[in-house]
């Protein structure tokens, strides 16, 4: 057994480190902000190699493992919450079930430019009637001609307003149910594809969601990932990789309010004394110290699974749950050591709150990760 | 980062695994019941070399590591927490001695407690006005020639009763930690007066007493360490003891989940198995979440201890949340058992009462939680 990171995963985090104390920490609170897309950080994501971590240097990635990608969605994440997510999409939700599943001339044309981070992909799958129960979905792909033409809405889109290439999620077979489903690769310039204004949301505000509307959008024979309905297969497996980023991006959100917290603990005076020294800040502090450090374990583990290419649906279920709900307890603790400065703008507390909460919701609610556990676990019996 | 167990690690858990199905399960709730010391239990494991996991083999040791001992007190106390308590302080108390006493006491000690010629060791730190704050205690041992003298009494001895060594805390010099020395002294030593057992709520197998020291002499080899060492010596001892209790915890929540998950395939109410249901299914995978990170916590505390690095805020992390984890998990088995939960005739009652005490000692939760933030903050 070997508990720690490798020599190259622990240059890998300190070049992140590095980059994200630098370059997204001090930009964090205006893009935020300002709602933006920072779209001049993405040259830098590609320098470093984060837009395709783990996919191979054939392809354009950076051929690291599953935990050096989670390592560095943690420190980017604890930078900037909102380029942790954008980053995700990129890697997990796009590049990962292209390479998987991808023909060669596919991945020349819908890999390579993306994970070297030339482009930018995204991953369209839940719809405005199918959130947690995905198989539902409405998004139609009919036959004409060699290839396809789709029509239907997907919503919640991250990525989507700036995205070179979508992985749109449609039912070719509608009476064969989740079976019915197959995944197509299209370029956002493609006639008919339509992405709307981006939603209003409560925090990662400067990673952009919005819907899809696809109307009688035509695709050619390429465009198919996979199988016809491998689909739901193509998106689950893609979801169990996507979990081990959102559990390393929760992880950044927590470790940036611990950071905070700590500092603020030690400076700030009440009673003639830093209050660090409390009993009631210390306790909080350790719990908050304590459920990250747990939270990292089981992300690594989680990644480590997807090294090895076996099955880790239930471990990056446990990664993703626990962590989330654990960065919505760190951050709402180091509000609570900030008080009512926790609650103002000047103070990242309130944003790192804020981007924690949608942790618990997208790429799987907690509900939905309690739901894979459990069934998993009865399965074993 | 690489979590396959190497060979001798999962050979160290397949053994006691296979000890604690054989001969630990189906006596657990009887010894339990009857408040009744596992002996041929603990022979068992000494046979099986479970009680020095991390002494070297020179001392009549395993020598297979920290992990390897974190797996097998793991695999015992899920059939069994009283033996595994039992063995965490005989396995804690051997190698402290390894680590400090002379080669004598060494010799005279360790291979007796690794092959229970022994029946345990005993670890005699707290006292009835000094329990987390353990640098007040004031039993006191005073040099007399190339004697010293013991006088004082310690409180919630677990196996110090029974035990054919106690490692001692007394006070050599002034007040605080610098005074404090630790000695080795015989259970059969004269001048060692031993109390009834305390009626417990759990882990009532293992026995737990009171100790009161008059005029008890050990000769100078006795002092392990150097004089006012000894405080240093017991922290150093509970930051591995910690990482005890913290495996015993999550063994105890494994055969807590693992009862819940059978227990919920077979009941039935409303039509279907009450593991149909997510108000149910919502528990178990709660469980085995927290069940997960407590044991990757634990692992990694073993293996920071086994690579010689400073492991004390990991080991207290794993501690704290094993700890409180497996409390939840077993208020939770009983949950799902309803009524069933709560008689005897199914193990998660035991479950319950045993897990208690694991927030307790060694290290309460709340020392656990200073000794963390301590680290953080002010490290």
């Amino acid at each position: 057994m070997q508990i720690e990171l490798s020599e190259e995963q622990r240059m890998l985090q300190q070049t992140c480190r590095d980059f994200a104390e630098k370059e997204l920490k001090p930009h964090a609170a205006k893009w935020d902000e300002e709602k933006r897309f920072p779209k001049e950080i993405i040259p830098q994501l590609r320098d470093l190699g984060l837009m395709g971590v783990a996919v191979p240097e054939e392809w354009g990635g950076s051929d690291m493992d599953n935990i050096a990608y989670a390592v560095a969605m943690e420190e980017v994440s604890r930078g900037c919450a909102s380029t942790g997510v954008i980053m995700s999409v990129n890697n997990s939700l796009y590049c990962d079930p292209v390479l998987r599943y991808g023909n060669d001339a596919q991945k020349e044309r819908w890999l390579s430019p993306y994970a070297s981070g030339q482009k930018l992909g995204c991953f369209g799958l839940t719809e405005p009637q199918a959130g947690s129960d995905a198989a539902a979905q409405k998004t139609m792909a009919v036959r004409d001609g060699e290839g396809w033409v789709l029509n239907g809405t997907k919503s919640w889109i991250t990525n989507a307003p700036n995205a070179d290439a979508a992985l749109i999620f449609a039912m070719t077979e509608p009476d064969k149910g989740v079976k019915g489903i197959s995944a197509f690769l299209v370029d956002h310039d493609n006639p008919g594809f339509e992405v709307s204004a981006p939603e209003q949301k409560m925090g990662i505000r400067a990673a952009l969601s919005a819907g899809i509307f696809m109307e009688d959008c035509k695709v050619g024979p390429d465009s198919l990932l996979g199988n016809p309905g491998d689909g739901f297969k193509v998106a689950m497996s893609t979801l169990d990789g996507g979990r081990i980023g959102i559990a390393a991006q929760a992880l950044g959100i927590a470790h940036a309010a611990i950071d905070a917290a700590k500092e603020y603990a030690l400076e700030r005076i009440a009673f003639g004394q830093p209050v660090a020294d409390f009993q009631a800040i210390q306790f909080m502090m350790a719990d908050m110290a304590t459920r990250l450090e747990a939270a990292r374990l089981l992300t690594y583990k989680a990644a480590w699974l997807k090294n090895q290419k076996v099955r880790h649906s239930k471990e990056s279920a446990m990664a993703k749950v626990f962590a989330s709900e654990a960065a919505t307890f760190v951050t709402h603790r180091a509000q609570q050591i900030f008080g009512g400065n926790g609650y103002s703008v000047e103070y990242p507390v309130e944003r790192h709150y804020r981007d924690a909460r949608i942790t618990e919701i997208y790429e799987g609610t907690s509900e939905i990760q309690r739901l894979v556990i459990a069934t998993s676990l009865l399965r074993e019996g | 980062m690489d979590l396959r167990l190497d060979e001798t690690q999962e050979m160290v858990q397949e053994t006691a695994r296979r000890i604690a199905k054989d001969i630990l399960a189906p006596r657990a709730a009887e010894i339990d019941r009857n408040h009744q010391f596992p002996k041929e239990q603990i022979q068992a494991l000494g046979e099986a070399g479970l009680l020095g996991v991390n002494v070297p083999e020179s001392l009549g040791g395993s020598e297979a590591g920290v992990v390897s001992y974190s797996l097998a007190v793991t695999e015992i106390a899920a059939a069994c927490a009283s033996t595994s308590v039992t063995m965490a302080v005989t396995n804690m108390v051997a190698e402290l001695i390894c680590g400090f006493a002379t080669e004598e006491m060494k010799r005279r000690h360790v291979p007796k407690l690794t092959s229970a010629q022994y029946a345990a060791g005993a670890f005699g730190l707290s006292e009835p006005q000094a329990g987390s704050d353990a640098g007040a205690l004031k039993t006191r041992a005073e040099k007399k020639g190339d004697r010293w003298i013991i006088n004082g009494s310690k409180q919630w001895i677990t196996s110090g009763n029974v035990a054919g060594v106690i490692v001692v805390w007394a006070r050599t010099g002034g007040p605080g930690p610098k005074g404090i020395s630790a000695f080795l002294v015989e259970g059969d030593a004269k001048g060692l007066i031993v109390a009834p057992p305390e009626s417990k709520m759990g882990q009532r197998a293992s026995p737990t007493v009171g100790l009161t020291f008059e005029d008890c002499e050990v000769p100078a080899e006795a002092l392990l360490g150097e004089e006012g060492q000894g405080f240093k010596l017991a922290m150093i001892a509970l930051d591995g003891g910690r990482i005890g209790v913290a495996s015993q915890a999550v063994g105890i929540a494994r055969a807590a989940l693992d009862a819940s998950v059978a227990y919920a395939l077979e009941r039935q109410a409303f039509g279907k198995n009450i593991g149909s249901f997510q108000a149910i299914q919502w528990k178990l995978a709660d469980m085995a979440t927290e069940l997960e990170a407590a044991r990757l916590l634990t692992l990694q505390a073993a293996k920071l201890k086994e690579m010689g690095r400073r492991f004390t805020r990991e080991a207290s992390m794993a501690k704290l949340f094993s700890s409180e984890m497996a409390n939840r998990a077993c208020l939770e088995a009983v949950q799902i058992y309803g009524g069933y939960g709560y008689v005897d005739d199914f193990p998660v009652e035991r479950y319950l009462r045993d897990v208690r005490t694991t927030t307790i000692y060694e290290g309460s939760s709340e020392i656990q939680r200073l000794v963390i933030a301590r680290n953080l903050l002010f490290d």
